[in-house]
């Protein structure tokens, strides 16, 4: 029953398809647009969360200090965090009157709420953890032995982690990657509450499909479909490391 | 403090781990060999560590050709990046995403070299070691003695003052473990700094190295070469490690020769070594299983002073003879031929009479080595 109840909503997604149409509801340029935002955002934001979530990964799993188990709180709270308080707190954060905000809008003349700029910065902070928590714990189980071998042969710290370290968990930052771009991708809440619902700017994927309801349900659907044919190809893409029993993120 | 010499290793100090505690002050001479002898969990891994870097002492020093590498008192802790200190592994640890070029290539990276200068170190090295052919490959694609050699050439590479081996060949099967041997001493005797090795294997001590540094429960029990070690040993794991029989006992008469009374029952008479005993004193007896003869009766007109009954408790085949292990007072090993087993018709619980010559028991202090 409980696998009945996953799988029903996404059936009527499928019967309800206007398929026939599908081509000309696809091919519509707002729709487009909107892909591409999001496509472009998504990647922008995973791309921002390897730079900044790597290193933050290794000293999650490698750093001993007191308060490490209060910044992996930190950390994972976006994924626990309802989206749009999470936007809500950007906004307060890096608003034209926020906390950062505010310093950054009178040394630069720029505001990030309501730009292109300020849907990646929300992508980011909700689909990082991803990102950060599946690396960490491929670092954590990391093989120590050969960084120590590394160590004995003269190699640096910085050394053992980008010669030795990172390409051990490659895989593991692969995956962190397709499930932190597939998060972003599909995120909404703290997107429209952070950067707003302009088309060709702000309007994402998710946002659009959101809008379409009201005036055009089939293209709605038609959107849909597209967000529902990437996450089956990211399932596929991982399929080794998910599909399989006792594999975890 | 004191200063050390200005070449070869000092080691004094002690290191803390968890709650194990390791002890030991000895030097090494640049171009020796030091077999570092002892049972499993004794410290001998934590003392190599401690001279890799990898773990700090608690207290004391070490230093290598007159450079301090770690002084506990003065806050001094060179990290393992830092030493010229080459460790060759127990399991190897070389790097699975990396070909055995690259393996070897490491050291010479990590001293910033470009790719291309550190992979013509590393070929010339794959050429000292015979590894020019497996070059290329990966280190899951390699047998256990060419992990064993490819891990040597990496160690090597780094162009270390101190190589240090963890139990090279405990990971190779008997076959590969003889031809790994030969050609380790090969490069072991072509090294010019000091050398440790750590082994359980008493052979491999005894061809490999010049001098035996024995640790038990983290403490340096003898240090010899390893004919002096084999002679007297110190300690029950020595003497079971070198086949001899060793027992602690009190001496009864002294004299020329010398009656020990012994703890775990029996008496045995001794010719008395270069360290003279009186009696009175506690002393250790040590006979070679290959000493101690077999009777299938009570010996009569015999020369050897050391007659006792026994009863056989078990057999073990080893390359060319068997051992029998026996309870009687005192019990013992005792090597025979595989034809005098079949003449005996020995099985366990089979009742025998055991004799030994006087010269060939050795009696001396305990504590000597210690």
């Amino acid at each position: 029953m409980g696998f009945g109840f996953l799988l029903l909503p996404l059936l009527a997604l499928l019967v309800r398809a206007p398929w026939r149409g599908l081509h000309r509801l696809l091919s519509d340029s707002a729709g487009l647009t909107a892909l591409r935002l999001s496509l472009e955002c998504a990647t922008a934001a995973t791309a921002l969360s390897v730079l900044f979530g790597v290193p933050l990964a290794w000293v999650l799993a490698r750093v001993r200090l007191p308060g490490i188990g209060l910044l992996r709180a930190v950390v994972t709270l976006p994924l626990v965090l309802p989206p749009v308080v999470g936007g809500l707190a950007l906004l307060l954060a890096l608003g034209r009157n926020g906390v950062f905000g505010r310093w950054l809008y009178s040394a630069t003349g720029y505001s990030l709420p309501f730009t292109t700029a300020g849907v990646i910065v929300a992508e980011t902070f909700v689909a990082m953890p991803f990102l950060v928590l599946t690396v960490e714990g491929a670092i954590r189980s990391a093989d120590r032995d050969l960084e120590e071998a590394a160590a004995t042969l003269g190699a640096s710290r910085g050394m053992v982690f980008g010669r030795i370290t990172l390409p051990l968990v490659s895989p593991s930052l692969l995956a962190g990657s397709v499930l932190c771009w597939a998060r972003a991708l599909g995120e909404f809440g703290a997107t429209i509450t952070f950067a707003g619902n302009f088309p060709a700017t702000t309007q994402t994927m998710p946002l659009a499909v959101y809008n379409r309801l009201e005036v055009d349900p089939e293209q709605a659907v038609a959107l849909s479909l597209v967000l529902l044919a990437v996450a089956v190809a990211v399932l596929v893409a991982l399929r080794d490391r998910w599909l399989r029993p006792g594999g975890g993120l | 403090m004191t200063a050390g010499s200005p070449s070869g290793l000092r080691f004094a100090g002690e290191v803390r781990r968890g709650g194990f505690r390791l002890q030991a002050d000895f030097t090494v001479a640049d171009g020796e060999v030091v077999g570092v002898l002892g049972p499993n969990g004794a410290g001998k891994t934590t003392l190599l560590r401690a001279l890799a870097g990898l773990s700090a002492l608690t207290s004391g020093s070490i230093r290598l050709g007159g450079r301090l590498l770690d002084d506990a008192a003065a806050g001094l802790f060179l990290p393992a990046e830092q030493r010229p200190v080459g460790l060759v592994f127990q399991n190897y640890r070389l790097f699975p995403h990396l070909t055995v070029r690259d393996n070897v290539a490491f050291a010479g990276r990590a001293r910033g070299q470009s790719r291309r200068h550190a992979r013509t170190a590393a070929d010339r090295w794959l050429a000292r070691l015979g590894l020019t052919e497996l070059a290329g490959r990966k280190p899951a694609q390699l047998s256990g003695g060419q992990a064993q050699r490819v891990a040597l050439a990496r160690a090597l590479a780094a162009e270390p003052s101190l190589l240090l081996l963890d139990e090279p060949m405990a990971a190779l099967d008997a076959r590969t473990r003889l031809q790994v041997r030969a050609e380790l001493a090969e490069h072991l005797t072509g090294f010019a700094g000091p050398a440790l090795l750590v082994t359980h294997d008493p052979l491999e001590a005894m061809v490999l190295t010049g001098r035996l540094l024995v640790i038990e429960d983290g403490r340096v029990v003898q240090q010899g070469t390893p004919a002096e070690v084999a002679r007297r040993p110190a300690t029950q794991y020595v003497a079971r490690l070198v086949g001899l029989n060793r027992y602690p006992g009190r001496v009864l008469a002294a004299g020329p020769s010398c009656t020990v009374e012994l703890d775990g029952g029996g008496t045995l008479v001794a010719l008395a070594g270069e360290q003279p005993v009186r009696a009175g004193q506690r002393v250790l007896v040590a006979v070679s299983p290959a000493a101690i003869l077999l009777h299938a009766e009570q010996p009569a007109g015999l020369s050897a002073r050391n007659v006792w009954p026994a009863v056989v408790r078990g057999l073990e085949l080893l390359a060319d003879r068997v051992r029998v292990r026996l309870d009687g007072r005192p019990p013992a090993l005792v090597d025979i031929t595989p034809a005098a087993l079949a003449e005996l018709r020995l099985g366990e619980g089979s009742p025998v009479w055991l004799s030994a010559k006087a010269t060939e028991v050795s009696c001396y202090p305990e504590g000597e080595g210690e």
